[in-house]
């Protein structure tokens, strides 16, 4: 059963980049038959199709406007268009980058040394895919798939919001320039080999057994981790002697993002099986419910330590929630989301009220403390609570298979290790070159009017 | 002719109005204003309890004529009052010249309606 998508993370880190050459490998596709007699061919389901189109249309929604407004209301109101403009961008130009090489270094396959760690660029430009193909990925429906072109889109919202998440913690103090070239490369050099670890047939990290079912690793710790580096590298934004916190200029933005957020989530996570089953149904429920109890966890935390629930702390609870059950979604019943989703907000409050403090990072919108930590936290929940019930071949630690929790804790490690040594790189070759830290008088002065001559909140009426 | 003005909490500024409603005082302007002083305006972000260097208030802002001028300060005085530190300031200055724009009406004539009264 080892062929399946998104299932095995192994051993060795590899620093390979990009190999252009390849040979097609049929190996992603329906190499493992199972004790099953004659495999039927696999067609295209109409039923699939149809939630599958829905589901990436939802994924989408997660960055403009979702994460687009949850991250602009938290900034100041000098800087909303800035962050509204990054997560546009970004949905345009790695859609571009995607569909010309991206989707093949990821998901495509290569030969020799580099094909565990990054495909080629045999599916270039699409290269070769036709309307009538098959996926050659699938998860519990092996036989009724969706059209390839479609796993393709799917996997491009993905590819988009990841390095749309860690605007979070360089907001307010980057050039727009900067910002943008230091993303494409980021996207190329460090999403794109990761998904292929995790999610291609031949990834390296697909092989030992670390379950990730929508993206905890690829997405989550990996953004979160590239979101570290970059706040400690560009240095604190400069404020007002004695001031750490910038309070959010808009709230009910913050909460229209991270409601949209939520429900794009359903598309995310319960798309993630690439079917409309019952594996589709228990990860929008697992979802759901992780979010619901994240979101009551941390305004519970707010209201006994600091006498008041927040409308902030609830929306960041939920997203914590969120993030911590999207690599269990497709593992554990609706027990294990409980837990994931209570736990989580614990672990991401004490990250962003007392540690961040602590160690004096300036993790502006504390993509960081809810990403990173959140996404650690669900692969490591992923390895305890994943249960035989939901899919029979995958348990955790509290289901008689501790050895997973080891394999969790590898695939967290090599992901930690490679994007955040790449993401230091990446930071120190843009900076050198076309600069990435915002000038005094533009941060002061704000982003929107310095990088884009436009006022959001304009005083004529 | 006097200016008075005021800066009071926002959450006395209606029961102002009405005072000054109360005390023959029907003409008068109001904005929010931010400022500093001994009271801190506790907040909270995602776990962490701040205050910021500003609090918020409404300034208050009329001219009368002077046999209502300490009709009007005892009105503020008595409607903004909490007893705790932040309850604001009123102000008193001398007015120059007092012109109604439609009648071309100087000085005391200017601030009230003659017909109404």
């Amino acid at each position: 059963m080892e062929n399946k998508y998104f299932k095995y993370i192994s051993l060795p880190v590899g620093l390979a980049l990009i190999s252009p050459a390849t040979t097609f490998a049929q190996a992603v596709t329906t190499a493992v038959a199972p004790a099953v007699a004659a495999t039927p061919a696999p067609f295209i389901s109409p039923g699939n199709t149809a939630w599958m189109i829905v589901a990436t249309a939802l994924v989408m929604l997660m960055t403009i406007p979702g994460l687009a407004l949850f991250y602009g209301g938290l900034v100041r109101s000098k800087n909303i268009l800035n962050v509204l403009m990054q997560c546009f961008i970004l949905t345009a130009v790695i859609s571009l980058e995607w569909v010309a090489f991206g989707y093949s270094n990821a998901f495509g396959s290569s030969t020799g040394a580099l094909a565990p760690y990054v495909g080629g660029f045999d599916w270039a430009f699409l290269k070769g895919i036709k309307i009538t193909d098959v996926s050659p990925y699938y998860i519990s429906q092996a036989t009724e798939r969706i059209p390839h072109i479609l796993f393709v889109l799917f996997q491009c919202m993905f590819a988009v919001i990841t390095p749309a998440l860690i605007i979070g913690a360089f907001a307010e103090r980057i050039k727009f320039r900067g910002f943008l070239i230091f993303s494409l490369l980021w996207a190329i050099v460090v999403y794109n080999p990761i998904a292929h670890w995790v999610w291609s047939a031949d990834g390296w990290l697909c092989k030992l057994g670390a379950l990730d079912f929508a993206g905890g690793t690829v997405v989550h710790i990996n953004a979160g981790i590239a979101a570290l580096v970059m706040a400690v590298m560009l240095g604190k934004r400069r404020l007002p002697a004695g001031q750490h916190i910038t309070p959010p200029h808009n709230i009910p933005f913050v909460v229209i993002g991270a409601a949209l957020l939520w429900f794009g989530w359903f598309g995310f996570n319960a798309g993630s099986g690439l079917a409309a089953d019952g594996l589709a149904a228990n990860a929008f429920l697992v979802t759901h419910i992780a979010a619901a109890a994240a979101a009551l966890s941390w305004a519970l935390l707010d209201w006994f330590i600091n006498k008041k629930p927040t409308v902030v702390g609830i929306a960041t609870g939920a997203v914590a929630g969120l993030v911590a059950i999207t690599p269990a979604a497709g593992f554990v019943d609706v027990s294990g989301a409980i837990i994931i989703g209570l736990l989580v907000s614990v672990f991401c409050f004490f990250m962003v009220s007392v540690v961040k403090g602590k160690l004096g990072y300036d993790d502006s919108l504390d993509a960081f403390g809810v990403h990173g930590i959140g996404g650690i936290w669900g692969a490591i929940a992923t390895g305890l609570f994943a249960t035989p019930v939901i899919q029979s071949a995958y348990s955790g630690a509290f289901n008689g298979n501790p050895k997973q929790l080891g394999i969790q804790l590898i695939a967290i490690v090599a992901t930690l290790v490679y994007s955040g040594v790449l993401t230091a790189i990446l930071f120190k070759i843009v900076e050198k070159t076309l600069g990435i830290r915002a000038t005094e008088e533009e941060e002061i002065s704000g982003l929107d009017i310095t990088q884009h001559d436009e006022i959001a909140y304009s005083e004529a009426d | 002719m006097k200016k008075i003005e005021a800066i009071v909490r926002k959450s006395k500024f209606e029961e102002v109005r009405k005072a000054l409603h109360e005390a023959d005082i029907d003409f008068l302007s109001w904005w929010e204003v931010k400022g500093q002083g001994t009271a801190r305006q506790g907040l909270i972000f995602r776990g962490i309890a701040y205050d910021i260097n500003s609090v918020a208030r409404m300034y208050v802002s009329f001219v009368v004529r002077d046999i209502n001028a300490e009709k009007s300060i005892n009105a503020i005085l008595e409607s903004a009052f909490t007893g705790e530190s932040g309850d604001g300031r009123v102000f008193v200055s001398d007015i120059d010249q007092s012109i109604r724009i439609r009648t071309k009406d100087r000085g005391d004539e200017s601030l009230y309606d003659k017909n109404a009264k």
